[in-house]
């Protein structure tokens, strides 16, 4: 398949703004399980990045690739250790909220 | 798998379209369940860029483990935590949603600058491997990405471990010393003061 028919840039520029996306959501959202979503937002904008880099650049190699699949399995590591988090502090806290947990602010 | 140019086109916009307004689903809808469910689909649409992207194998490892695992465990989890509370109002929530939104296109201006300004060295497309990426990446991960492949494997079975002993309840049912019986909502609510903020 030729790839010349989308430029680099054009994957380079969606994964950006999903990567402003979960920045976004990151920094404003007050429901902790938001938070942990948009971890997963900024990467996979990350994982778009390297795929287009792998098939662009690398596409012999295709070592962004093989990253991707370990960016996927660490990602799936810390989703499952992050919600397992968020259930023990409802546990104790009986909130979700962002603003309530700041037991270690200074 | 050799599609036209402008079908090739068409998608690419639509699935971009499909990405960028899902996630801005995901963090701006009020209710968390709709988030979630658009989340699913802002991740089957980037397994189909990566299926434009000639990577079948990572295509479907992404539709595998995100909407298959990561989604469905986040479900799990709203459905575990959802209670209706009344958030607090924060004081100048006004000023911080300026602030973060002058942050975040701060960074979007930033980086599409370095996208479309920065010269990118290409490969030529006659030395793509196109269908043979899965052959590829197997070659990798038993050769020279041996010990990160195994590495990763030990690195799910310690989430595993972590994340069944922090969300496992009785986790001290009995006293170490005594071997009696300790109600697990003692120990609880024994350090409720402590974690509660004083109003």
């Amino acid at each position: 398949m030729n790839l010349e028919s989308i430029p680099l840039q054009a994957f380079l520029t969606v994964s950006s703004i999903l990567f402003c996306i979960g920045i976004l959501g990151l920094l404003n959202s007050r429901n902790a399980v938001r938070v942990l979503m948009s971890i997963e937002l900024m990467l996979n904008a990350v994982n778009i990045n390297l795929m287009a880099f792998s098939s662009y650049i690398d596409n012999n190699l295709i070592q962004g690739q093989v990253f991707t699949i370990f960016v996927i399995t660490v990602a799936a590591a810390e989703a499952a250790v992050g919600l397992a988090i968020l259930l023990s502090l409802y546990r104790n806290r009986v909130t979700v909220d962002m603003e309530s947990f700041n037991l270690l602010k200074w | 798998m050799s599609i036209a140019v402008t079908t090739q086109i068409i998608c690419f916009s639509i699935l971009s379209l499909v990405i960028i307004i899902g996630a801005l689903g995901v963090v701006l809808l009020e209710s968390i369940v709709y988030s979630a469910f658009l989340l699913g689909g802002v991740f089957m649409s980037i397994a189909g860029l990566y299926l434009l992207l000639n990577a079948s194998f990572v295509a479907a490892a992404q539709v595998l483990v995100y909407v298959g695992a990561v989604n469905v465990l986040i479900i799990f989890a709203i459905m575990l935590v959802n209670k209706k509370e009344d958030l607090e109002p924060i004081q100048n929530i006004n000023t911080r949603r300026i602030s973060t939104i002058t942050i975040c296109l701060t960074l979007l201006s930033l980086l599409i600058r370095v996208d479309l300004s920065n010269v990118w060295k290409l490969a030529s497309p006659n030395s793509s491997i196109g269908e043979e990426s899965t052959t590829r990446i197997g070659e990798h991960l038993f050769s020279d990405y041996l010990l990160p492949f195994e590495v990763a494997s030990v690195l799910l079975l310690m989430a595993m471990i972590g994340a069944i002993v922090l969300a496992r309840r009785d986790v001290m049912n009995k006293d170490i010393s005594t071997g009696l019986p300790v109600d697990q909502e003692l120990i609880e609510k024994a350090s409720e003061p402590l974690l509660m903020k004083k109003k």
